[in-house]
């Protein structure tokens, strides 16, 4: 894991799934979500997989697909800080 | 891509777990060094130890970085490559492969081994050049079918 991830101690919401599990998580548990593109990064970590990939708030956290070359991909929470308003000022959902 | 117009390859490596990785992909670096393209070698601490490792002299291996280092240049159009060349034996390895293919201008070639290759074969849904050989141990089939990848890729570059 991103050792600035790792260091926030996030929740693991979804262990070892593919990355398009992870993508249906998302959109079915978390109210708000919003598309991002391969490669957008949040905190030290990229969101890796093939469109569309989606970014959750729920509330003051970020819900997000983490991919480990070994392990699959993870849904993790973190607290969101300025990376909502980021999110938010996209485009899209 | 550099700026004498040297050619430039991708070599994206994920996790080790699979044997023939390490064995092809020092075989794709030497291919790719005889067609005058150079490459660099991406991925997780393990897969860069392994080829360290394995070429101690480093005839074979010379540039390498880190696998978000490699996406964070590209992301941020620091770099880019003429060719990409990303192994793939697990989910994980597609998420990569589809990061490339959207986020790198160059031309992509997948490199699909492992007990499941033609399952994960079948999850490529973005533009690149699949070879997917079941292989584990043995890497043979894998050498023959890159060795017809690294024929295209010499036509690529002319």
């Amino acid at each position: 894991m991103g050792s600035c991830l790792e260091a926030m101690k996030p929740e693991i919401i979804l262990s070892q799934a593919s990355f398009k599990e992870a993508r249906e998580y998302i959109k079915k548990n978390v109210r708000e979500y919003h598309e991002v593109e391969p490669g957008y990064k949040i905190h030290d970590v990229h969101i890796i997989g093939v469109p569309p990939l989606y970014v959750g708030v729920e509330g003051e956290d970020l819900i997000f697909p983490y991919t480990k070359p070994c392990h699959g991909t993870f849904v993790v929470k973190v607290p969101g800080s300025e990376d909502i308003a980021r999110l938010r000022a996209r485009k899209g959902k | 891509m550099t700026e004498n117009d040297e050619k430039t390859a991708l070599i994206l490596l994920g996790c080790p777990q699979v044997p023939v990785q390490t064995s092809m992909a020092l075989y794709l670096v030497h291919g790719l060094k005889q067609r005058g393209i150079r490459p660099v070698i991406a991925g997780t601490t393990a897969a860069r130890k392994l080829m360290e490792v394995a070429d101690p002299g480093r005839y074979y291996v010379s540039e390498m970085t880190d696998l978000d280092v490699a996406i964070d240049e590209i992301t941020e159009k620091q770099r880019d490559f003429d060719l990409c060349f990303v192994f793939i034996h697990n989910d994980s390895g597609i998420a990569y492969a589809g990061t490339m293919a959207y986020i790198s201008k160059a031309r992509l070639y997948t490199l699909i081994f492992g007990e499941h290759a033609e399952e994960l074969a079948g999850e490529i849904e973005f533009p690149c050049e699949v070879v997917a050989v079941k292989a584990v141990h043995n890497p043979m089939p894998l050498k023959r079918k890159l060795d017809e990848v690294m024929q295209w890729a010499a036509v690529s570059k002319q």
